[in-house]
């Protein structure tokens, strides 16, 4: 490969916010990440949804995977949806949804901008082919 | 709007944008990274590097902080290995970051090594370019200290700071390997742990044992810098609770007076710059050379020949060159 051909690598921001304390998924997504070539930023636990967005605009990332399992992603995921639009960066970053969530609250994240819900039982196979089919041009 | 007037109004998005094409080597990175740089040259700019749990995240953290509430704005480029195998990394030091989330003032931007040879320098230098331009009035630069590669990427920083854990002879045994060489400052954090002063003491020891150590920037030490030079200070810190951190900083701005009043700054610049120019010259030629074998249809048939027996590895490069130094001769001979 010659020195200066581009390098496009994907990148991804795992990110658990509010307060939720388990993030065993959100390892097994991050390492699965790893192993499918992306570069993966780690939020850590407890996050509000200012410091998901400042990650996600500083990191540049593509993929913004949000875990929730607190049953507060309607109040949540708006907020940080809100504030990607204020930095310009909501129309090329891919935001998923990882967690437990209603079918009826399912509709309304996408009505908010969620491109994909990953309940339990997803594989992480069919993740990370997703995010490769998905994945916004840029 | 274009990228670059973006970035210099102050636009997150724009930077953070521009340092994902230099990552990347997008077409026209480099442009941009020429537009930038009459805009650099207001940023300090310190290395921070050392073993693997070392604790150089919580102490760029806490740094961080404290120049905040100096007024400072600040960037930090945090470098994480990828994996040799899949490309793939965690990067994972943002988590440590936990006192200035929330503020835009300090940019915080994770890199990974990708792998890429000797181009993780030159992906760094313009990294901070952009943070420079950008208008960051600190830019701090996290690695972990294992072999040339990190050792050129720390070289992009005018005050290296090199972190020491407490404990095993082992992690000393790591320093002797070419990064003692490097440090303006030595840290050595958890000096709250046993074996800390220990630590410090050989430390002292294997400064004192070696005239003629190198600083950070490769240049033997003459004879002004032992005398009145720049003896690297050893500061204890416990970054976890912010304890020495005030330290550091007067440590820091102590080289920063010491790079102004001998010279040192404008030297160390000028080296800096020069061997930028034959980084990006040798990556250009590497280009030319790539291209020519291309343009041969690679290398098997000369691989098979070589094999065989039939011909050898030198004759086979002077023939792939042959065009490109004929080029270059007639270019010459315009000249004249």
């Amino acid at each position: 490969m010659s020195a200066d051909a581009a390098q496009r690598t994907i990148r991804c921001l795992v990110a658990k916010v509010g307060l939720d304390g388990h993030d065993r998924g959100a390892h097994v997504i991050a390492r699965a990440m790893r192993d499918a070539g992306f570069e993966v930023i780690y939020s850590g636990l407890h996050r509000s949804p200012e410091e998901i967005v400042q990650a996600a605009v500083q990191e540049d990332v593509d993929v913004l995977g949000i875990s929730i399992l607190s049953g507060a992603h309607n109040t949540l995921v708006p907020k940080v949806i809100d504030g990607l639009e204020e930095y310009g960066a909501f129309e090329d970053t891919l935001v998923l949804v990882g967690g437990i969530v209603p079918d009826d609250d399912k509709d309304r994240l996408k009505a908010a901008g969620v491109a994909e819900i990953f309940g339990p039982g997803t594989s992480t196979d069919e993740l990370v082919e997703y995010i490769r089919a998905n994945v916004p041009e840029r | 709007m274009d990228l670059v007037e973006s970035l210099l109004a102050g636009e997150h998005r724009a930077l953070a944008r521009v340092i994902s094409k230099i990552e990347n080597r997008e077409d026209g990175y480099r442009e941009l990274v020429a537009q930038l740089h009459e805009h650099t040259g207001d940023a300090d700019v310190i290395g921070i590097t050392g073993s693997p749990g070392a604790g150089k995240s919580t102490l760029v953290d806490k740094l961080a902080a404290a120049y905040r509430e100096q007024g400072e704005t600040v960037g930090v480029i945090a470098i994480d290995p990828s994996s040799p195998f899949t490309g793939g990394a965690v990067l994972g030091d943002r988590i440590r970051m936990g006192s200035t989330v929330g503020d835009m003032d300090v940019f915080v931007r994770s890199m990974s090594t990708r792998g890429s040879l000797g181009g993780l320098s030159t992906a760094t230098r313009d990294a901070v370019r952009a943070l420079d331009a950008f208008g960051k009035d600190k830019i701090v630069i996290e690695t972990v200290g294992a072999g040339q590669n990190e050792i050129d990427v720390v070289r992009a920083a005018d005050t290296v700071a090199v972190l020491v854990p407490p404990g095993s002879g082992d992690d000393i045994q790591m320093l002797k390997a070419g990064i003692l060489e490097i440090a303006d400052v030595f840290v050595v954090n958890k000096a709250d742990r046993e074996g800390a002063d220990r630590t410090v003491k050989q430390l002292r020891e294997m400064l004192q044992e070696g005239p003629g150590i190198a600083d950070s920037h490769g240049l033997e030490a003459s004879d002004s810098d032992i005398e009145g030079g720049w003896q690297p200070p050893i500061v204890e810190t416990v970054a976890n609770r912010g304890g020495g951190v005030r330290e550091v900083l007067d440590a820091f701005a102590d080289h920063a007076d010491y790079l102004d009043t001998s010279g040192r700054r404008a030297e160390i610049d000028r080296l800096r710059t020069a061997e930028e120019i034959r980084t990006l010259l040798r990556e250009d030629v590497h280009e030319l050379v790539e291209a020519e074998i291309e343009r041969r249809g690679g290398l098997d048939t000369a691989v098979d020949r070589i094999v065989a027996r039939e011909n050898d590895p030198y004759t086979i490069a002077e023939e792939i060159l042959e065009p490109i130094v004929a080029a270059f001769d007639d270019q010459q001979a315009e000249g004249d």
